[in-house]
């Protein structure tokens, strides 16, 4: 039944090719300019994750697989894919005729390298899916096989060009990878080129006029506009120096005045794998957090409605639990906590709050996240809580919450397409360690949280495994371990005329392979 | 020779009060919560022990705070300034390549502001009793009060958005291959709002400071004297007002020049200019040690370099002044 049969992938990825948008036949030519903020530390996918770098370099890098807007894994690299009936086996096809930028061959001993070598080494993230598998082979060189430990049927998901980008052996190998003075000449497969980088300024990439698939790209290069002011970004837009504004780069309260211009367009589609969740740390240790009646009661406290419609303009939606509604394991049962302030006012009269004040880290993100921290504290003081704020900056943020030093802090999170990579890590108490924001930070500890989390991750049965996700929300939902907020929504605004600019799930981010601009 | 003697004391002096400038900004900045290690952590979205363990043993953060400064001390005696941890390339290049940018940019301000302050302050000086006079100080005072980052907005607003005369932001015009005569008046272009902006503050203060040291020279005997010589109103204001008046304006000239290499954040910020004030600014928030405290040592030479500059221009102002350092 998670057999695949290859002939099908086949036929569903060239029939996908021929669609595009309003059935126009896509042009080619034309540079696109795109703001690119903030400017990236460098490009090479393998070792820096952060989202600009992988906004750039994924044109540059590619992965063995994509992902529809529904999550679904679509072909790249791999040309098909099959997994064993038991789920250990997972058993990639290549694409033929792929060169690196360089014009040197790439084939499975690549895979190899920059599964089982490279990122095993560089990418945290990449490391703890790898723990999985046991081994990494090459029978061919267009065949590569990912033998697991036990089943994991997340597996699947983790084959995105930012989680396994495709480095080239060649190059890398033997090597110092942080220093190889290849890094800042990027050299990928993708359908673009790196062509130069004034730093401060524009970062030049230019088509892959070999790249395998015929016809593609369809631009003959992008600029990317390093401009760190949000109002010059703004004004760059509206006097036509810029196409595409990609989400995160555009304040709030700009979006409605760029987006209603002459031919501007926005959309939302392309954050389905990332699927950023903003929540609250709340500290499960100490304080008045500790009590599970405080933290219903902050939820409760919290009109989220307010901040969606107004401080991120009705994008987005109000969290309903634990879980994005957009993922396919969240219980439709779960209804949110409803805006009720009295219902606080009782959870707080009952654990018998005295007053102590709690410390409020606001995330400094920008004007927006400032206005949603004043928020907050207004509808938690409106309930009796005594809230202090303490502003940091970025690097003063991530040390106060991986050192566990505050009581409520604003994050949030990418869901990764699958609960095993983006959510459990929040709960489960094997991931609670000191020095990283990104893991167990409240503290929360439940044995029985614990082993559904695990029984899921491993489980083939799809039926039994939202079974055991639908237990885990609910557990969580009277729990409150961390106050979920909203499932963000960061549009990206572009010029009417550039077509199938997003055409996968994780959006500007997989590159512009598909993009053409309608003279 | 005694010029040659004082320049070399102050040259030793300059060079202690550079090490002390080292040590002290390097206790500084390692004093701010955080290091480089957990912010390129926090932007991974994800990290472990083994990933934060790797980095501060690369960038040598492993080590007892002592033997950093003397490793980095060391490293700036053979003028090695050592790696950006972010950009991984050496912090010299970093600042070499960022510095003709943002000595272009405040040069320029600098000149426009001297030049227009001087000559607008010497105007509302010999116009102090007339409307004209007081318009040019109604402005100046407006300038003078107005935030920065609200006139840069402004003039992008109006010259950029609007009119369409001036390119918005940046440096040169992205993807055109201008060469010779035409990249330069691109870059001209360019230069105009930035430059304007950040000189209109200085050019306020010059304005203001010229006319009030031109009208209380002009109270003193000697100009009474040159009068009564029957000498021409203009060779008075020129020869005998201005050049008296004009010693406070070197010292502001020499302070504004000091700031020449750090004090355009906010102007390459909303102009995307690129230049070393942005590039200060973003070391400091990602914690780039190296990066920082070298831009600090090339802002605290130029200062030093521009202190000495103006000692010496005042001997030539002012004669009367030798050995008063």
């Amino acid at each position: 039944m998670m057999k695949l049969s290859r002939s099908l992938l086949v036929l569903v990825a060239s029939a996908s090719l021929t669609i595009t948008a309003w059935g126009k036949t896509p042009q080619s030519g034309g540079m696109i300019n795109v703001a690119i903020q903030p400017e990236p530390p460098g490009l090479m996918l393998g070792l820096i994750q952060n989202a600009p770098t992988q906004r750039v370099a994924g044109n540059i890098y590619e992965g063995l697989l994509r992902y529809s807007t529904d999550l679904k894994p679509q072909p790249q690299l791999a040309q098909s894919w099959d997994i064993s009936d038991d789920g250990m086996t997972y058993t990639f096809h290549l694409h033929d005729g792929v060169k690196w930028h360089d014009g040197q061959p790439f084939s499975a001993d690549d895979v190899v390298f920059s599964a089982d070598v490279f990122l095993r080494q560089t990418n945290p993230r990449t490391r703890m899916i790898l723990q999985h598998v046991k081994s990494i082979q090459a029978p061919d060189p267009q065949t590569v096989v990912f033998q697991l430990k036990a089943p994991f049927p997340p597996f699947i998901q983790a084959f995105e060009v930012g989680t396994m980008p495709m480095v080239p052996k060649h190059i890398y190998e033997g090597t110092d990878f942080r220093s190889n003075p290849a890094n800042n000449t990027p050299i990928g497969t993708g359908p673009f080129k790196f062509v130069k980088w004034d730093r401060g300024s524009v970062i030049q990439l230019a088509k892959n006029e070999d790249y395998y698939e015929p016809g593609k790209p369809y631009l003959d290069g992008i600029y990317w506009h390093v401009i760190p002011d949000a109002a010059s970004r703004a004004a760059a837009y509206e006097n036509g120096t810029l196409d595409v504004m990609p989400a995160g780069s555009v304040e709030n309260f700009d979006i409605p005045r760029l987006s209603g211009l002459d031919n501007s367009c926005m959309t939302e589609k392309g954050n389905e794998y990332f699927n950023p969740f903003a929540m609250l740390w709340l500290n499960n240790r100490e304080g008045p957090t500790r009590d599970a009646r405080f933290r219903q009661a902050v939820m409760y406290a919290m009109d989220r409605d307010f901040a969606k419609n107004v401080l991120w303009n009705g994008l987005g939606n109000v969290a309903q639990g634990p879980f994005s509604t957009k993922l396919a394991a969240h219980d439709e049962n779960i209804k949110g906590y409803p805006y009720d302030p009295d219902k606080a006012k009782a959870l707080l009269d009952e654990m018998g709050y005295d007053g102590e004040p709690v410390r409020l880290l606001p995330m400094p993100y920008g004007e927006t996240w400032t206005r949603w921290g004043e928020a907050i504290r207004q509808n938690l003081e409106a309930v009796g809580i005594n809230v202090e704020t303490e502003a940091t900056d970025v690097a003063g943020w991530n040390q106060r919450i991986s050192q566990w030093n505050y009581d409520i802090a604003f994050t949030y999170l990418f869901q990764y397409g699958d609960p095993a990579l983006g959510i459990a890590r929040t709960y489960i108490s094997s991931n609670i360690a000191k020095g990283s924001p990104w893991n167990n930070v409240e503290g929360y500890r439940n044995p029985e949280v614990d082993q559904l989390f695990t029984e899921a991750a491993g489980m083939n049965d799809p039926d039994k495994r939202q079974a055991l996700y639908h237990q885990i929300q609910h557990k969580l939902y009277d729990d409150v371990p961390v106050a979920w907020l909203m499932e963000l929504g960061f549009p990206t605004i572009y010029r009417c005329n550039v077509h199938d600019l997003i055409s996968t799930g994780i959006g500007l981010s997989d590159g512009f392979k598909n993009a053409w601009i309608e003279q | 020779m005694r010029y040659l003697s004082l320049i070399g004391a102050r040259l030793a002096k300059s060079v202690l009060v550079l090490l002390a400038i080292l040590v002290l900004n390097f206790f500084l900045i390692h004093m701010a919560p955080g290091d480089p290690a957990t912010v390129m952590a926090g932007e991974a979205g994800a990290t472990d022990e083994q990933f934060l363990e790797d980095l501060r043993e690369r960038f040598g953060l492993d080590k007892p705070l002592p033997i950093q400064l003397m490793h980095y001390l060391g490293g700036v005696l053979t003028l090695d300034f050592g790696y950006s941890y972010r950009q991984q390339m050496p912090v010299l290049d970093l600042v070499m390549d960022r510095l003709p940018a943002t000595l272009l940019l405040t040069g320029s301000a600098f000149a426009v502001s001297l030049l227009f302050g001087i000559l607008a302050g010497t105007m509302a000086a010999m116009r102090a009793k007339r409307p004209s006079g007081s318009i040019i100080m109604g402005l100046s005072l407006l300038f003078y009060a107005t935030p920065l980052y609200w006139v840069a907005m402004m003039a992008v607003l109006v010259f950029s958005v609007f009119l369409g005369w001036l390119p918005a932001y940046g440096y040169t015009t992205v993807g055109a291959q201008y060469t010779g005569l035409a990249y330069l008046w691109d870059v001209a272009q360019h230069l105009i709002l930035p430059a304007t902006t950040l000189g209109l503050f200085f050019m306020a203060v010059y304005t203001r400071m010229t006319r009030a040291s031109m009208l209380s020279v002009s109270q003193q005997d000697f100009v009474k004297t040159a009068h009564a010589k029957g000498l021409a109103p203009g060779v008075i204001q020129r020869r005998h007002i201005l050049r008296n008046a004009l010693l406070p304006i070197i010292t502001l000239a020499g302070l504004q020049a000091g700031q020449m290499v750090g004090g355009a954040v906010l102007t390459e910020t909303v102009f995307a200019w690129p230049g070393i004030g942005r590039l200060m600014y973003e070391s400091l928030m990602q914690r780039d040690y190296n990066l920082l405290l070298g831009i600090f040592f090339f802002c605290a030479l130029l200062v030093i370099i521009f202190n000495l500059l103006t000692d010496l221009v005042y001997r030539l102002a002012d004669p009367r002044i030798k050995e008063a350092a």
